[in-house]
């Protein structure tokens, strides 16, 4: 920190010395001649103590603006649609056009079970990549092929993972020759989960010290046990978090389900048929030419943000467990 | 039995001499896929009962050679063995031959202490649960830390972290732990090297009580501690090869510590434990 600190302040120094090369201040070496050597007090008014605090400043001032837009969106949706939080909203059926009252109980449940088919889905697959990348793996050419097709898949845009689930399941009705299901959707989001899961898994496995692998192994356990017993459960804490924050991320998009999981008015009719979700419904309510759709809109837009917001404290929470 | 043989003239003999442990043929090992050989020629016969020290400048091959042991240096990518490791008579590098089952007859302590993330109980519970221990798991862990010289120290705590006690316990923790899957040789890799001498003290004396039961093999830095616990010695050193870039380990002179620290046979010996060496 100090080393960073110095070499901010004297690179500020030089730019600002530089200019004035002719000054009384410059040929007197590195420090103005008034400055006494006697005195070790601060001076505050020292270039390089003006640049710490125009610095500091101004690295406050970013960091204000990085928090600004977190705040502004949960203030505003907070204002939009917590005013018209009630019981029935959360389990109510939305209103066909034209007429009042209703809620978005099926959009929160089909939510919660696309999520949960996308988990079901990505958890196994994205912690057992992760387990092979870091365990089993012996840094060779394919290794370096998953990890690079795992960030890959990471920066592929959410929609075109749709689109691919469109093709693959949607368009070919693979499953019971239904078109859009809760089942697409959920796998969409599977796809769009799995690099972060391979990812916190792989590296929440590499900060598992390597003398707790020998320890085990000293003692006679197999690989499949050292991995189980001790290596896993040690590296709990990151992995779950990464599944909790890759679950949360996924429940709030929108375009991979449209594709997908379409959406419906009424209650879910079974994982392979077309479901309600709150992403989606929001998508489809914002841009009606009805206040009350809207007004449903800003409900659920406050129902998801809230649900996210929990999941990623309950994600901290868990990175702060201390296990035994 | 002649312990202090001279390694470039002992016979290769692969004939089984009951009160050999561990013998070592010849044993060259090399990492970096035979790039880089870290230690030439070995011939040893570690004899049971008894407490091996293995001493040493750094570099000279002496951890490696312990870890050759219970084939702890299969999980380092690149490594290799050349040579014979015969335990009891079988060749420890049988490619039939499991290297799990090598380490539950052959226990590892380590430098660092590494207890399990879990309470003491299960730290000793573990391995012995692993190798399908039927018994009475209670009575086990009690014994293995009276062993180990911890029990008075966490008898009240055993439903406690292993991370909860201090370093000295800790390292004592972890013999009890390997001393609870009732290993036959336990090797131990500068099992004092991060602890005070109060706690080396303490594991010295657990040393003393173990080898009544356990043939133990010791790599130390401290002559000091190879004086105090070893019945023979090993001194390992870096020589030159002829057709080799960079300095290689071997084993220079093998023998009763008494004899290794008063009388040695090589000039190389007697300059190191003189501490007249690099």
């Amino acid at each position: 920190m100090y080393w960073r600190n110095g070499l901010c302040v004297v690179s500020a120094y030089v730019i600002l010395e530089s200019p004035m090369t002719t000054s009384p201040l410059a040929s007197s070496g590195h420090r103005p001649a008034d400055v006494a050597k006697s005195t070790l007090h601060r001076q505050p008014n020292l270039p390089r103590n003006r640049w710490n605090a125009v610095f500091t400043v101004l690295a406050g001032v970013f960091a204000a603006i990085v928090v600004l837009p977190l705040l502004l969106v949960l203030a505003y949706v907070v204002i939009k649609g917590g005013s018209s939080m009630s019981l029935k909203l959360l389990t109510d059926l939305p209103p066909a056009p034209g007429m009042t009252g209703g809620g978005i109980g099926n959009a929160i449940l089909g939510t919660l079970i696309v999520s949960l088919i996308a988990a079901l889905i990505a958890i196994p697959i994205g912690v057992g990549g992760g387990i092979y990348l870091a365990e089993y793996s012996k840094s060779g050419p394919f290794a370096s092929f998953v990890r690079f097709g795992t960030n890959v898949l990471a920066g592929v845009p959410s929609i075109i993972c749709g689109v691919f689930v469109y093709g693959l399941i949607v368009a070919t009705r693979i499953f019971f020759d239904q078109s859009y299901s809760a089942m697409a959707g959920g796998i969409a989001l599977a796809v769009l989960m799995l690099p972060t899961i391979i990812k916190t898994t792989d590296e929440g496995l590499k900060l598992v010290p390597q003398e707790l692998r020998w320890g085990a192994i000293g003692v006679g356990a197999s690989k499949f046990v050292t991995i189980t017993r001790i290596t896993l459960p040690t590296a709990m804490k990151p992995i779950a978090t990464g599944i909790v924050l890759s679950i949360a991320r996924a429940a709030g998009e929108t375009a991979p389900l449209i594709f997908t999981a379409l959406f419906s008015p009424f209650w879910p009719e079974g994982l392979f048929n077309p479901i309600a979700s709150m992403s989606v419904l929001i998508y489809n309510f914002a841009i009606m030419p009805y206040d009350v759709q809207i007004a449903l809109a800003w409900a659920t837009s406050f129902v998801l943000v809230m649900m996210i917001l929990i999941m990623n404290i309950f994600a901290r929470y868990l990175g702060s467990l201390n296990r035994i | 039995m002649n312990t202090s043989m001279n390694p470039s003239s002992r016979p290769q003999s692969t004939n089984h001499n009951p009160e050999t442990c561990l013998s070592l043929q010849n044993v060259s090992i090399s990492y970096g896929n035979g790039k880089n050989v870290a230690v030439n020629n070995v011939f040893m016969e570690i004899p049971k009962g008894k407490v091996t020290a293995f001493i040493g400048p750094s570099g000279c091959g002496k951890s490696t050679v312990l870890r050759a042991l219970n084939r702890m240096n299969d999980l380092i990518e690149g490594c290799g063995l050349k040579g014979r490791v015969l335990f009891d008579g079988q060749d420890l590098y049988d490619k039939r031959v499991d290297p799990v089952e090598v380490r539950r007859r052959i226990g590892m302590v380590f430098q660092k202490p590494n207890p399990f993330p879990k309470s003491i109980y299960e730290n000793i519970a573990f391995g012995a649960r692993i190798n399908g221990y039927q018994g009475d798991m209670d009575e086990l862990v009690e014994s293995s830390l009276r062993k180990a010289a911890l029990w008075d120290e966490a008898k009240d705590k055993l439903k406690e972290s292993g991370f909860s006690l201090s370093g000295g316990q800790q390292q004592r923790l972890c013999i009890a732990r390997t001393i609870a899957v009732e290993p036959e040789v336990i090797l131990m890799d500068e099992p004092c090297s991060a602890l005070d001498p109060i706690s080396t003290l303490k594991i010295e004396e657990t040393m003393h009580e173990l080898k009544k039961t356990f043939t133990i093999v010791i790599v130390t830095h401290n002559m000091q501690q190879a004086t105090r616990v070893s019945d023979l010695t090993g001194f390992f050193n870096v020589t030159d090869l002829v057709d080799y870039e960079g300095k290689v380990g071997c084993l220079e002179e093998f023998g009763e510590t008494e004899r290794i620290f008063n009388s040695p046979a090589q000039q190389a010996t007697q300059d190191y434990v003189s501490g007249r060496f690099g």
